[in-house]
């Protein structure tokens, strides 16, 4: 009985280190986690992609491998995240000419919406007493992840912990987004979609699409394109007004 | 073949993003950058390519899985956050409440008087 073990062990050593295995993992994660969601009534409060996570963490605690590992069978995945942000034009110019009827509230709710987020993350933070690197890597938060590391590494906080950071802000999103929408009555899938992306950045476009419609998505794109846009150029200014 | 020329379209201006991005040193990701120069052309174009529209919007369709590779990155900053947990945790789930009932309430306020496309229901139905 001794015989299968060295043998399960080498398959193992061999497998792990291809990048078949984890590519599968995250499929099959995806898979197993819609399936979950969609037992449980499609609640928000575990959307599929947190759980996805959730469970490819425990699956990769569980078999001790590192992140970098897991990183170059999921790459493949990952790298199509670029073509389908270009994609995002595609819904943009079918919604067009609403985009253009409802440009000055565009803009207006953005910078509404991005200056809340950066006042109200700086402020509760320096309340709660977080430490001043903490507090400058909480700025950023609701920035689609690439600019809130450039803005975090621009003003002193750490740019890795600000990228995590926006993951959990985008999942804090999806599960709050239906919630506050109900409480503020706000039932329009345009809004809905474009209050997702300046709040949830990716996360919450792809939740528009997802869950709200094809509308709330093209709007929720736009949204998270603008809102890192800006931010970048309204957030320093604002954090120097508490002094940081 | 459509499936191929929708894909390339893509990877072009993401291409043409990537190049900006460096050349003019602008703070935004390539992609953002290509998602621009991608709507300009439909622009120009004056409508979508089908094989375009069919690859597009079949990553789009499936933009939650995407994310899933970055976001199992958050298992390397678990020390980091364990740190300071509650300030992060607290900060988060209060800003970004605050943040989305302020943007839904003020985009839904502005918007108010400016009167619905009776065509909007339709091409939501469509969609």
């Amino acid at each position: 009985m001794s015989m299968p073990v060295p043998v399960l062990d080498q398959l193992w050593v061999y497998l792990s280190a291809s990048p078949l295995l984890h590519l599968l993992v995250t499929f099959l994660a995806f898979m197993g986690a819609s399936y979950i969601n969609r037992l449980l009534g499609g609640t928000p409060f575990l959307h599929p992609v947190v759980l996805t996570i959730v469970l490819i963490i425990a699956f990769l605690t569980l078999t001790d491998t590192d992140y970098a590992t897991y990183f170059e069978g999921a790459q493949f995945i990952h790298f199509l995240l670029g073509p389908a942000t270009v994609a995002l034009a595609i819904p943009l110019y079918d919604y067009r000419e609403r985009v253009r009827r409802l440009l000055v509230p565009i803009l207006l709710s953005c910078v509404a919406g991005i200056v809340t987020a950066v006042t109200s993350a700086v402020g509760v933070a320096m309340l709660m007493g977080a430490s001043r690197e903490t507090v400058l890597t909480l700025a950023p938060k609701s920035v689609t992840s690439p600019i809130a590391m450039g803005i975090a590494e621009k003003l002193g906080g750490i740019p890795s912990l600000a990228a995590g950071l926006v993951l959990i802000t985008g999942s804090i999103g999806c599960a709050l987004g239906p919630v506050i929408f109900r409480l503020v009555r706000v039932r329009d899938p345009s809004v809905q979609g474009f209050t997702m992306g300046v709040a949830a950045h990716g996360f919450g476009t792809a939740y528009s699409f997802s869950s709200i419609g094809a509308v709330a998505g093209a709007f929720a794109g736009l949204a998270m394109g603008l809102t890192g846009l800006l931010t970048a150029f309204i957030l320093p200014p604002l954090v120097h007004l508490f002094g940081l | 073949m459509p499936l191929i020329v929708g894909m390339s379209v893509l990877l072009g201006c993401q291409f043409l993003g990537e190049i900006l991005v460096h050349g003019l040193q602008l703070p935004v990701p390539g992609p953002v950058v290509g998602m621009v120069v991608l709507l300009v052309g439909l622009m120009i174009n004056g409508r979508v390519p089908t094989g375009l529209r069919t690859s597009g919007e079949g990553l789009l369709r499936y933009l939650t899985l995407l994310f899933v590779p970055a976001g199992v990155g958050i298992m390397v900053h678990f020390d980091l956050i364990k740190a300071d947990f509650w300030p992060i945790t607290v900060t988060l789930v209060v800003s970004t409440a605050l943040t989305l009932a302020v943007t839904a309430k003020v985009m839904s306020w502005l918007t108010r008087s400016i009167p619905k496309d009776p065509r909007d229901e339709w091409r939501e139905e469509r969609s």
